[in-house]
């Protein structure tokens, strides 16, 4: 079937099963790899889109279901033309990358998060970052890029060169 | 075919990060592209079998199946393994647990590999199993390799010192308690993967997540009965391993459909069922524990008995035990011992690296049991472990005399400072209603670096480029450490350039020099001395060369600075590009091999304790502070503070360290208090993340990382290892807190709410339930 949906801020029409999972549809025919897979049921975050600024599982969400909807990955995130998200470079900053590999569905959480919460408390950060899984960093420097980017977000903070 | 994939040439590890968080970097399993086929395999879902046969006609017939192949298909050892070679690639006598693979498909499609793989047919005549490491030892046990010499024993260690275990009977006080530690699931978020392709000319480009590309080539060329020159293996920065990809998961099985399939790119994946089922597991544990004590709280000696359930192969179990053993009486100075380790072979999961090494269980039953003592004694644990604790010079249980820097003093000497410790009393009588608090303290060691025997070298190679820039090419891999960034902080620091100007060259067994396993606290420590020698090495040619080009001046009034090479006395310089212009490509290069310092101590006579390692010669030190919080009705274990103090010798980077060491604080506090990794008769019963539960953003207590002032000679800028030392101590300290908030503690773990209810109950003295 054909599905019409917003890309990363570009309209977009593409051919394919409708119940094709979101998360192959965007590695493996839109070369979108920043979306990982480590569960592929719903369990870990990793796979974390953003639909309509909401945080979504790829994973468990099937192409038909993306009919003129609005879908950000990571790599959209900051795409030309937008306005720069603070969220990465204050991951990087804080050391809250380590292996990386939960960090595309981390940001995007966290961007869907702020989103809702422009200043949110470390309690309320955890909590909203509480679907994905991070094995590598214990959480702590995640939440303090996350507050980090939100200061910046709200100009309480300067941005980084 | 030019292997792309992966990048390289990025310049920083801020460069990678930032890469990483915004979704550019290429891991293992992130090539996709135009006729790429798919490889899986069909795993055996019988713990212990004789394999009368393996159909793969059906699959082979079915649409879109390129290949199905079985063990006849390969043509060397297919054994595989890192010390004993006793893993097939593809199962072809027997079956050894429900993980063995025993067929390989390679389709062109996921789904009809799926497909595929349901209509290979397996006839197997199963065989009784054992499951139990005590019932794999008793008489008339089956025996799960035949050719062992030592039966289901795969490796058994004896350490005596002093007068041994005789002692306790004159110890003023002796505490014994038996303790069992549950497997432990790796569960980084990347599962296995890699891809893999023949090229035109025969060579194999195998592109893996793994710790290990050079080791991997030698593994898969015996198996696969191959010239190691034949293949090219590729390790991009892997996502997530702390072990578990210390060894071979997917390389013989792509290299072997690569060889089936010429000149198509070849993908494989596993589902996270799948690493579950098949990847190496931390070493489920049954510990027995005695420690005595003179009157004024002197450790005398200790009794230590301790099994490893090592699965059906080795996969360094053997390694891993002996690290136990070596690590079985703590950071603490004590004179008799008898240290007895077991690693026995199961037709459980398979067991073997995982981020601590078999340290982490001994710790457990160690600093539980000096807890015990402490109680026993009257005393403050904290101050009983001051009293003991190694000082340079000192020997510790096994017989290990510590000759380099040893700071465990200071680390516990900073927890005693700290307002949580002193204000301990106020706070847990602040405690609400229903809810009690505690606690606890433990004191740990880490080995850094391989034992005596195997050598343990770093091979750098710096080259500076026809266009002025630096490139150092890394032999270890990139984990998610940040290893390689520091590598080139440290050849920036020695040629004078600016930080992240030197290009990193993931390791590629074409392009980079053979350097060990990302493992064993070693990464920094054996190849940062390496890219010191190499820079230095370069440094020295670029100057005499730029002093000949100016001539008639000499090397010493030649300064390397950013992009340039200046003359002291007359200002005039020399940019790089240009200098690299005047040299060959050879002169360009330079190269240097460092073996880390190998212990010459000899606590044990027996070759094969050596052989897996013991002893070591530098050691990285750790205490851990935990408060807790118990709900007296739900048996809920709330973690409100952790403090952690490190002696890892000199800081190169503090951040790159506090993230290693917070990383590591929470895997040790989930093996704590969540993670149950559950088998029985060898199904694993905690197959997903839905089902075996790792800490979560909202588990994971605020930590702080302290580290104390320290430097180690042997280190390049005076570090030890610090990837490893922050696993050891969580458990007990948890455990400790557990026991000083309600007076008990368990002695198995996970402490789910369940444990801590039979606590408040005073069951866990009698070892809880089975
Ligand atoms: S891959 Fe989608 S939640 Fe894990
Ligand atoms: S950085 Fe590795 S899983 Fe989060």
């Amino acid at each position: 079937m054909r599905i019409n949906f917003v890309l990363n801020g570009e309209p977009r029409r593409v051919e394919c099963d409708p119940d094709r999972r979101v998360v192959d549809l965007l590695r493996e025919e839109l070369g979108l790899t920043g979306v990982k897979e480590a569960c592929g049921a719903g369990e870990c975050g990793a796979c974390t889109v953003l639909v309509d600024g909401q945080a979504r599982l790829s994973c468990l969400m099937l192409a038909a279901q993306l009919e003129g909807r609005e879908l950000t990955t990571i790599e959209g995130l900051a795409a030309a033309g937008q306005t720069l998200d603070p969220l990465p470079a204050s991951f990087v900053e804080t050391g809250a990358v380590q292996c990386g590999f939960c960090t595309p569905g981390m940001v995007l959480s966290a961007r869907a998060l702020l989103e809702r919460a422009p200043a949110p408390s470390r309690r309320e950060i955890r909590q909203g970052l509480s679907g994905n899984l991070c094995r590598c960093t214990g959480y702590q420097k995640i939440i303090d890029a996350v507050e980090l980017a939100a200061a910046r977000g709200r100009g309480d903070e300067p941005w980084p060169r | 075919m030019n292997p792309r994939g992966f990048q390289d040439g990025r310049k920083t590890s801020r460069d990678g990060d930032l890469a990483k968080a915004r979704g550019l970097e290429m891991f293992a399993a992130d090539r996709y592209g135009a006729g790429m086929l798919w490889a899986g395999v069909r795993r055996a879902g019988v713990a212990h079998a004789a394999i009368e046969g393996v159909d793969t006609s059906r699959a082979l017939a079915a649409p879109g199946v390129v290949a199905a192949l079985t063990h006849a298909d390969i043509k060397g050892s297919n054994r595989q393994g890192v010390i004993q070679r006793d893993q097939p690639v593809l199962a072809d006598d027997r079956v050894r647990h429900r993980g063995d693979a025993v067929a390989l498909v390679v389709a062109e499609t996921r789904q009809a590999l799926a497909a595929a793989l349901e209509l290979i047919s397996l006839q197997l005549s199963e065989l009784p199993a054992v499951f139990d490491p005590d019932q794999a030892l008793a008489k008339g046990a089956p025996i799960i390799h035949p050719g062992h010499a030592g039966g289901n024993l795969l490796l058994g260690g004896r350490v005596e010192t002093g007068r041994g275990e005789a002692v306790l009977a004159e110890c003023a006080a002796m505490v014994e308690a038996e303790y069992r530690l549950p497997w432990q699931e790796h569960a980084y978020l990347e599962t296995e993967a890699g891809w893999a392709i023949q090229e035109d000319d025969g060579r194999l480009i195998i592109v893996s997540s793994t710790q290990t590309p050079f080791r991997d080539r030698q593994e898969v060329a015996e198996a696969l009965g191959l010239d190691p020159a034949r293949l090219r293996m590729i390790a991009p920065p892997t996502g997530g391993a702390f072990g578990g990809k210390d060894g071979v998961s997917v390389q013989s099985l792509l290299a072997l459909a690569a060889l089936a399939c010429p000149g198509r790119p070849i993908k494989m994946w596993w589902s996270r069922e799948e690493s579950f089922l098949a990847s190496p597991k931390r070493h489920r544990a049954r510990l027995r524990y005695r420690l005595g004590a003179d009157s004024q709280g002197r450790f005398q000696a200790l009794a230590a008995e301790i099994v490893y359930d090592t699965g059906p192969y080795d996969h360094l179990g053997g390694a891993v035990l002996t690290l136990g053993l070596e690590h079985a009486g703590g950071p603490y100075r004590i004179p008799n011992a008898l240290i007895e380790a077991r690693a026995v072979y199961t037709n459980n999961p398979v067991s073997g690296a995982f981020r601590g090494f078999g340290v982490p269980q001994v710790a457990a039953a160690m600093e539980m049991t000096v807890d015990l003592l402490a109680a026993k004694l009257g005393r403050d644990p904290l101050d009983l472990r001051r009293l003991n604790a190694v000082r340079r010079g000192d020997i510790i249980a096994p017989g290990v005399t510590l000759t380099g820097s040893t700071e465990i003093g200071q680390c516990l000497d900073r927890l005693e400072a700290h307002d949580l410790w002193r204000g301990r009393r106020a706070w847990k009588e602040a405690a609400g209603p229903f809810q009690r608090r505690g606690v606890g303290v433990a004191a740990v060691m880490h080995a850094v670096g391989y034992g005596p025997m195997v050598p343990d070298v770093g091979n750098a190679k710096i080259e500076l480029g026809a266009d002025g820039v630096f490139s150092l090419f890394c032999g270890v891999v990139e984990m998610g450490q940040g290893n390689s960034a520091t590598y080139g902080l440290l050849a920036e620091r020695v040629l004078g350039q600016e930080p992240g100007s030197v290009r990193l060259i993931q390791p590629d067994t074409d392009r980079c020099l053979p350097s060990g396993s990302a493992s064993a606290s070693r990464t920094t420590f054996t190849f940062g001395n390496a890219v010191l020698g190499a820079a230095t090495l370069l440094r020295e040619r670029l100057l005499a060369r730029a002093a000949d080009a100016l001539l008639g001046v000499a090397p010493a009034e030649m300064a390397l600075l950013p992009g340039r090479v200046r003359h002291l006395p007359t200002g005039k310089e020399l940019p790089l590009d240009l200098l690299a212009r005047l040299m060959t490509p050879e002169q360009r290069v330079a190269v240097h091999r460092h073996r880390a310092p190998a212990s010459t101590q000899r606590p044990s006579a027996d070759p094969v304790l050596q052989m897996h390692g013991l002893p070591h010669e530098v050691f990285s030190f750790g205490a851990v502070l935990a408060a807790v919080e118990i709900d007296e009705l739900t048996g809920r274990l709330r973690v409100e503070r952790l403090i952690t103090a490190v002696d890892c010798g000199g800081l190169i980077d503090p951040l790159l360290a506090e993230r290693q060491v917070e990383g590591a604080v929470v895997q040790g506090l989930g093996y704590g208090l969540y993670e149950e990794f559950l088998a029985r008769e060898g199904r694993v019963l905690s197959p997903d993340l839905a089902t075996y539960i790792i800490p979560t953003a909202l588990d994971a207590p605020e930590m702080e990382t302290v580290f104390v002032p320290g430097h180690e000679e042997s280190g390049p800028l005076g570090l030890k290892g610090v990837g490893e030392v922050g696993i050891d101590g969580p458990l007990p300290a948890l455990a400790n807190a557990l026991r000083d908030a309600v007076g008990d503690c368990p002695r198995r773990f996970p402490l789910t709410p369940e444990r801590v209810l039979e606590a408040l109950a005073g069951a866990g003295e009698r070892g809880g339930r089975p």
